[in-house]
């Protein structure tokens, strides 16, 4: 299991499979992703089924899936605790959870969220308070291969040369952040 | 023959039409279906709209009802959205609790409600810490032929204008309240935010409002939500296929085109029917 922590906010995930599926699940060319996010406190509600959607659909579209069909492979996220730029957080454990189990991907993201404080100014990863008071709140998955866009959900309105500077700041941190996913799994690695 | 060509390989009979720059039905890759809507259908709700985009159909019924007030924020209202999927618009959706889609278009619904402040929560306050309206919005599919999200947003925009409270005082000695079905107000609403979807397909082609066929080859989707004044409500792209800030742009540019087309209806709908 992986568990990346952005600041005080920390998602643990654990990632099972290729495995064996149940029949209504099964499908014939590729492999059945599924996607559980169970938040720290309480049941799941409609906003962590949303959610799940949204990793799911993200991790589809970078899982080779055609090459192990007929099975199941199963995500499961537990947060551990919250202190805000929570769903980059989560994508960003799938995708270190995607990498240890070795699952042949055709390429890596990583979650940012920026936040559009009442002045303008971009922050990227806020905390829960910066959040709360910003216009508008962006988290992008970028893609490692050609940096474009995999999944973007935005919280408030913001104008469209907005978002497009978000954007940009999230294309540009995406390269530190895989820059500490290249460092991690060569620590990981080079104990044995 | 075709109709065998197209279960047996969906993806290549697209591929063959999306080559010549149109699709099945005819359309361009950037037209939208016919759009309609039929306000105030419904008559024992307070505000009732029907919308079909195609074959689409989506019926919302909002029910206002009253209610005390959140204790930390005593001045608002709520408004709650609800999206169902039944069994009857699809055999692909089973009879039982809502499933994953239903949920994450429920949710979708509220956040263009948050985002977009199409009312404001404070409005719908009647006293201070005492009584306040709950806006049940119901949002029920009735025929599911793909782009639930555009016509579930055009839906409850068109069910929200056509909203009629009837007003409330409280009377000063009981404490009690009054409520005075014969004058009734209208819903002050301040932004109109419009939804409009493509589906990405083989990484590239971007078509606009998909149908559900199309949806299901599609590697992708994507919806914008934009206001009146131009600015983004909502990017919703939840995985699929990689975008460039590019392509992105490209769709912004046309829900901005889009929201002219569907204001210009819904001001036409409302105009055209008799005040009660």
């Amino acid at each position: 299991p992986r568990s990346p922590s952005l600041g005080d906010t920390s998602v643990l995930a654990g990632l099972y499979g290729p495995a064996e599926v149940k029949g209504s699940k099964e499908l014939p060319d590729r492999a059945a992703l599924e996607v559980l996010l169970r938040p720290k406190v309480g049941l799941p509600g409609v906003v962590e089924r949303s959610r799940e959607q949204l990793l799911r659909q993200t991790c589809e579209a970078v899982v080779l899936g055609v090459l192990h069909p007929r099975t199941a492979i199963t995500l499961v996220l537990q947060v551990l605790s919250d202190a805000g730029s929570l769903l980059s957080c989560c994508l960003n454990a799938a995708c270190m959870g995607l990498l240890d189990a070795g699952l042949p991907l055709s390429s890596l993201f990583c979650g940012v969220t920026c936040a559009l404080d009442p002045n303008g100014a971009i922050i990227l990863d806020p905390t829960t308070r910066q959040e709360q008071e910003a216009r508008a709140v962006l988290t992008f998955a970028i893609d490692s291969t050609e940096r474009k866009v995999l999944t973007a959900t935005t919280k408030g309105s913001c104008s469209v040369e907005e978002m497009q500077q978000c954007l940009a700041a999230a294309q540009r941190a995406a390269d530190t952040i895989f820059q500490f996913y290249r460092d991690s799994v060569r620590r990981r690695y080079s104990k044995s | 023959l075709y109709i065998c060509f197209r279960t047996v390989e969906p993806l290549e009979y697209y591929r063959r039409f999306l080559k010549e720059n149109c699709r099945p039905d005819g359309r361009e890759l950037g037209e939208f279906r016919a759009t309609t809507v039929n306000i105030g259908s419904i008559t024992t709700a307070d505000g009732s709209a029907l919308v079909k985009l195609g074959n689409t159909t989506v019926i919302c019924g909002v029910k206002a009802e009253l209610a005390a007030p959140a204790v930390d924020s005593a001045n608002k209202g709520y408004i709650v959205p609800n999206v169902e999927l039944p069994s009857l618009c699809s055999t692909r959706f089973r009879s039982g609790p809502p499933g994953e889609e239903a949920q994450a278009a429920s949710q979708f619904i509220a956040d263009v409600i948050e985002n977009s402040q199409i009312i404001a929560k404070e409005d719908l306050c009647i006293a201070n810490g005492k009584l306040a309206w709950v806006l049940y919005c119901d949002i029920i599919c009735l025929d599911y032929d793909g782009n639930i999200l555009d016509a579930s947003a055009f839906a409850l925009l068109a069910a929200l204008k056509n909203v009629q409270l009837p007003s409330v005082t409280i009377n000063e000695e009981t404490g009690l309240s009054e409520v005075n079905l014969k004058q009734k107000n209208p819903l002050i609403i301040r932004k109109h935010p419009v939804a409009t979807s493509f589906a990405i397909f083989d990484d590239t082609l971007l078509i606009v409002d998909p149908t559900a066929e199309e949806e299901d080859v599609a590697t992708g989707t994507v919806t914008i939500v934009t206001d009146d004044e131009g600015r983004l409500c909502s990017v919703h792209k939840p995985g699929g296929s990689p975008l460039t800030g590019a392509k992105l742009q490209d769709c912004i540019t046309r829900a901005v085109t889009r929201h002219k087309e569907v204001k210009k209806l819904i001001d036409k709908v409302i105009k055209s029917i008799k005040p009660k």
